[in-house]
């Protein structure tokens, strides 16, 4: 077992669904339009690994409202972070950026928002790729406890959770299921 | 991972898998307006060369460079060394300065695990080429430049001629190879065939020509002069007429194949110009590759180095 399973006894809790993640991201796709006004001005970059899916559904999602195709990118913050020498070394994601992100709006997405520190190392990573008018934040679960001063614009849910608790995000292209589950801690 | 990167035979294919694809996202920051990380800030590389060597101290100072380390370069000549320090006192001072990572390169086989494992330093080492032993670093570039070209190496066929004797090269790429599933021929004369070499993972000929069909990348090695201290073989000329690679023999490999040199190339000896600056050969690729593969190989063995299993979320 690794240290990350489940405390014996709590059982893992269902917080979002298929449909409820579906409706999530849709709802996320249009306040990004409607705070955004002009689709052309705006990237999507995912975080890796299951930032990059939501990412990419978000970007059907906005192709389909607004007529014309929308890819999302794909931005690794691993040689960015800051706890490198506390870990093993990890594996590096990609990064792939569709378009110039000079003076377009780039839209960060995440499965989680925890600590705040993957999003630090993502703003270096954007500056590294140029300068954006502005970087906004979607994250599909937000859990607190942030270290630092760091909030997204957009969330999918608002997920008040103990320290001991463990959020899991699951999507399908990475998983074979959609879904949000909470473990551990006393339930 | 492991600690060290002493010999291309203690990679495991999952490792080795790793550094290469490890490499491939290098590579890309290279194509980048900022062709710079900030993962190795604060941290020292030390380029500790008892040999000359152009390409791959630049080599490796790039790679540590571009990855935000600290750089300290120190070569034989001109040093402490040349009034006498041996390797010992060197790496206590290196390590007393606080040296992260040594890149080393010894004429002495063997200099690089006597320095990973007699305690001198703390830092992690990086063979860079050690007598006429290995150079893994050189291998995973070369198994690297094939990748992009070639896809999977399982099952691919290398050929390597020339100078096995004196080659730290062919000896690494043989491990290498042979662990990524390639099968590897090395063409030599018999005078520079190692002793032993029936226990490496390879096949041996003598014929160039029938070597070279089938053949998916053909690696040409140098004559390594400045090691020769009798005559392997009669004259320059002859070996070059049996065992050099010319426009003619070149036809003989398939339309796919690629030519390799780990270089400094001997032009008219082990490989004809023509050769060397035609569409084949990739020997060009397999510098700007090198510092991707070394960009890789610092950053996993020098990320995390104090194992720490405890998990945070995003």
């Amino acid at each position: 077992m690794t240290p990350e399973s489940p405390a014996a006894g709590v059982p893992a809790r269902t917080v979002l669904d298929e449909r409820d993640i579906a409706r999530a991201l849709t709802r996320i796709t249009h306040e990004i339009l409607e705070r955004n006004r002009d689709s052309e001005g705006v990237v999507i970059l995912g975080i890796p690994t299951r930032g990059v899916h939501l990412a990419r559904r978000i970007a059907a999602r906005m192709s389909e409202v607004e007529g014309r195709t929308i890819t999302a990118g794909s931005l690794d913050v691993t040689m960015f972070r800051d706890d490198l020498r506390l870990k093993p070394a990890r594996a590096i994601g990609r990064t792939e950026v569709p378009e110039d992100v000079d003076g377009k709006v780039v839209v960060l997405v995440d499965d989680v928002l925890f600590s705040g520190r993957t999003i630090r190392a993502a703003l270096d990573a954007v500056s590294e790729l140029g300068r954006p008018k502005a970087v906004q934040l979607a994250v599909l679960v937000d859990r607190g406890h942030r270290e630092l001063p760091i909030r997204a614009d957009f969330v999918g849910k608002n997920l008040p959770t103990s320290l001991a608790e463990k959020v899991k995000v699951r999507v399908a292209e990475h998983d074979d299921a959609d879904h949000v589950t909470i473990e551990g801690g006393a339930a | 991972m492991i600690k060290h990167l002493l010999s291309a035979g203690d990679l495991t294919r999952d490792d080795a898998t790793q550094i290469l694809d490890t490499a491939e996202e290098m590579l890309s920051i290279a194509k980048r307006p900022i062709k710079k990380l900030p993962t190795l800030r604060g941290l020292t590389v030390v380029n500790l060369f008892f040999e000359d060597s152009t390409r791959t101290r630049i080599s490796f100072e790039a790679a540590a460079k571009r990855l935000s380390a600290d750089v300290i370069n120190f070569s034989a000549k001109g040093s402490s060394a040349s009034k006498g320090e041996g390797l010992k006192d060197t790496a206590l001072t290196l390590e007393a300065m606080g040296a992260d990572a040594v890149v080393v390169r010894h004429h002495a086989s063997g200099a690089p695990h006597r320095l990973a494992e007699a305690g001198w330093t703390q830092g992690v080492v990086v063979n860079a080429g050690d007598g006429t032993h290995e150079h893994p670093t050189q291998a995973l570039l070369d198994a690297f430049t094939m990748r992009r070209h070639l896809g999977d190496l399982e099952g691919r066929r290398v050929t390597i001629v020339g100078d096995v004797l004196h080659s730290r090269v062919a000896r690494s790429n043989a491990l290498l190879l042979h662990t990524l599933g390639a099968k590897v021929t090395l063409v030599a004369p018999p005078t520079l065939l190692p002793v032993g070499v029936e226990q490496w993972p390879v096949d041996t000929s003598y014929d160039l020509d029938t070597a070279l069909e089938g053949a998916d990348a053909v690696m040409m090695l140098r004559v390594q002069r400045e090691r020769m201290n009798a005559s392997f073989f009669p004259s320059a000329r002859e070996y070059s007429r049996r065992y050099g690679l010319d426009a003619a023999r070149m036809g003989r490999l398939a339309d796919h194949a690629v030519v390799m040199h780990p270089g400094p190339m001997n032009r008219g000896m082990e490989i004809s110009a023509d050769v060397a600056d035609s569409d084949r050969s990739v020997i060009v690729e397999q510098v700007t590759n090198g510092v991707a593969v070394r960009m890789a190989v610092l950053y996993l063995l020098l990320s995390g180095r104090q194992d720490h299993t405890e998990e945070t979320h995003s």
